[in-house]
């Protein structure tokens, strides 16, 4: 009688194996067995963005160690893992459309990650990535960068656009600055690291990353402030400033602004600012489209920063009170963390911390009063514990 | 107010899902003593205990939740781990235990008790950092263990921290 109350049918679908869609995925078969759930991936493994700047840095030889299968969890879970394209969603009919059928949901979670608005860069094709890389999904992109910094001669250029926040994970386009440069003070002698940051300066853990920087890569950081892109050239070697000053490099690791998942678009799920979903802080319910939840990059998670950690916090959450919802039960409060490990060196690293919960009376997510923070200092012990997070997170992701 | 589950759950990104740590360095908190992880985060809040992440996480918690964190962890199945470590050592290790060590680190590290952690199959790395953060005074050490753990070698002490490594 309290499913009937509760609206209903037993299943759920989730859109996105990352690191948000295998976790919901994962904790709602651990929290009730009697629910149904599908999860639906383009792509028969994931390559892990975290640590993937440690492959350009030289750190690691390959990306394996950054990639996971979904067998595991499916046979020890009973999630039905689906390979397919979803290409849409219609949220009256509660009806989701693959390049492998349709599948009916009660309840459906859209965890698709980030794309690129590329059409603010002038001149950016399909081709672009080909020449210019971003390497802001863990994959070809990262071996392609790589093999570009491999091939370059020394005494060469690279240059690092970093796009507007808000984009996924803040101190990651500062950890690939510290690792490009580790890589050229080691195989490039003479070369220099241009990076061109839109913004008015550096996003996250700024006094760390500047002290890493002068301690281990004086002279190959040339870091620009308030640098926005606008245009690239079609053989992805010249950018252009605010559409006047130009930048050329023998490598161009072009980072464009971001947005939520295409899917989360055409569903209508973003909000006024046509980029990211507006949630309930506490369920990660739309506040658009009722029985569709969105999490990680996608969704508006108030101070919660677009992490990995974040999404995996916030897909235990809102699993938790997809869990309640379809059973009658009242909503639990939500309390979540992030972390975010950073590389500075190949055997430092640092932190940023913090604890969230939801203020009630704004009904946002908020970082608990004393809990955000950074390492005092660039640190060998955190460089230890960070390679057991890494290990922790895609272990829970994969099992 | 959140429940156990809620809170818990997010501490798993580092510590595996119900605190079993897939390891190599992360601690497990699976099976740990209630006990032992409410004084443990209690020391991390007020900065008594050294830390790198965990203090500044547990500033975003209060008394009642450390209860709740506590007594989801305690809860969970033990979370045995396969580690490389030295037979010699392990060996040399159990020797060391049953004289030194075992008064509190009950059944060969199996048994927390209080606010005596379970050291069973918890990560070396894990216990080497701790042992050196004893040793150098920042971490304060029970009186009664200080006494025990004084006397003895450098080798002695991986000796025994090897052998808890390896009990499942
Ligand atoms: C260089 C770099 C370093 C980073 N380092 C860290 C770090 O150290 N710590 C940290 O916490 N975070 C880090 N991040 C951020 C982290 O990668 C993201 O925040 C995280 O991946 C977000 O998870 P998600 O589930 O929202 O999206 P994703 O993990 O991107 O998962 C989305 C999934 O959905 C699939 N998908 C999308 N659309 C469709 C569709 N239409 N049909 C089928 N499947 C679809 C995709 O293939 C993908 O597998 C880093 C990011 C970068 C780029
Ligand atoms: C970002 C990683 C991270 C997160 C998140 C995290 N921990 Fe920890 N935990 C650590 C590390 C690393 C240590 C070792 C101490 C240190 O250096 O901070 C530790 C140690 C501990 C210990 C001591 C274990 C022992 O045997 O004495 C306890 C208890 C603990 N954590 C509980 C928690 C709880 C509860 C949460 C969630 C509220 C949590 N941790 C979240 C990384 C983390
Ligand atoms: C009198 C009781 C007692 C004795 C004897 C004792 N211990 Fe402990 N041990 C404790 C307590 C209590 C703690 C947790 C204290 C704290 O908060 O630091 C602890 C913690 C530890 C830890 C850290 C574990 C963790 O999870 O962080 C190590 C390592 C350790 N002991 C090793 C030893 C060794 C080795 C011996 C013997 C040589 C020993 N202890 C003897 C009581 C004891």
């Amino acid at each position: 009688a309290t499913q009937q109350a509760a609206g209903g049918g037993r299943k759920v679908v989730v859109i996105g194996g990352g690191y948000g869609g295998t976790i919901a995925a994962k904790y709602i078969r651990m929290m009730d067995k009697s629910i149904e759930v599908t999860l639906i991936e383009r792509n028969d493994h994931y390559i892990s963005c975290p640590f993937s700047n440690l492959y350009l840095g030289g750190i690691l030889p390959d990306l394996s160690k950054l990639t996971i299968k979904y067998d595991k969890l499916a046979a020890n879970h009973g999630i039905k893992v689906v390979q397919a394209e979803v290409t849409g969603v219609n949220a009256a009919e509660r009806t989701v459309t693959t390049s492998k059928g349709v599948f009916n949901y009660d309840r459906l979670v859209v965890a698709p990650g980030v794309d690129f608005r590329t059409e603010e860069i002038k001149g950016y094709t399909a081709q672009t990535p080909e020449v210019a890389p971003h390497a802001w999904k863990a994959g070809p992109q990262t071996i392609l960068l790589r093999k570009q910094l491999e091939a370059m001669k020394p005494g060469g250029t690279v240059v690092l656009s970093i796009p507007l926040a808000p984009f996924r994970c803040p101190p990651g386009p500062y950890e690939r600055t510290s690792m490009i440069a580790m890589y050229l003070k080691q195989h490039k002698p003479g070369s220099k690291l241009i990076v061109l940051d839109a913004n008015p300066d550096i996003v996250s853990k700024k006094g760390l990353f500047l002290k890493g920087w002068k301690k281990h890569y004086d002279g190959i950081i040339d870091y620009r402030p308030a640098k926005k892109v606008t245009e690239v050239s079609a053989d992805g070697k010249s950018v252009l400033i605010e559409g006047i000053d130009e930048v050329k490099g023998d490598v161009i690791n072009l980072i464009p602004p971001q947005r939520a998942g295409a899917i989360a678009v055409s569903a209508g799920l973003v909000g006024p600012d046509k980029n990211w979903c507006p949630v309930n802080p506490t369920t990660f319910e739309s506040t658009i489209h009722k029985n569709i939840h969105v999490i990680g990059d996608a969704c508006i998670a108030g101070a919660m920063p677009k992490s990995g950690y974040s999404a995996n916090s916030e897909a235990k959450a809102c699993a938790n009170n997809i869990v309640n919802l379809m059973n009658g039960r009242a909503i639990v409060d939500f309390s979540g963390i992030n972390t975010c490990y950073s590389f500075l060196s190949a055997k430092e690293a640092v932190e940023v911390t913090g604890v969230y919960l939801v203020d009630k009376e704004k009904n946002v997510i908020i970082a608990a009063p004393g809990s955000v923070g950074v390492s005092p200092d660039l640190s060998e012990t955190e460089a230890i514990y960070a390679e057991s997070w890494l290990n922790n997170i895609l272990t829970e992701m994969s099992s | 107010p959140p429940t156990a589950e809620m809170l818990s759950n997010a501490c798993a990104g580092c510590h595996g899902t119900h605190g079993g740590s897939a390891g190599p360095s992360m601690p497990s908190l699976a099976s740990q003593s209630k006990t032992a992880i409410i004084e443990a985060m209690k020391k991390f809040k007020s900065g008594e205990r050294p830390s790198t992440v965990m203090g500044r996480l547990a500033k975003g918690y209060s008394d009642a939740d450390f209860e709740k964190m506590g007594d989801f962890f305690s809860k969970q199945k033990f979370h045995p781990t396969s580690q490389a470590v030295d037979p010699a050592k392990v060996k040399h290790g159990a020797e060391l235990q049953e004289a030194n060590c075992s008064r509190c680190h009950l059944d060969d590290g199996k048994e927390g008790k209080d606010d005596t952690p379970v050291m069973a199959s918890q990560w070396l790395p894990y216990l080497n950092i701790q042992m050196q953060l004893y040793q150098s005074g920042a971490r304060k050490m029970p009186e009664k263990m200080a006494e025990k753990v004084k006397p003895l070698s450098k080798q002695d002490l991986e000796a025994l921290l090897h052998f808890y490594a390896s009990v499942k």
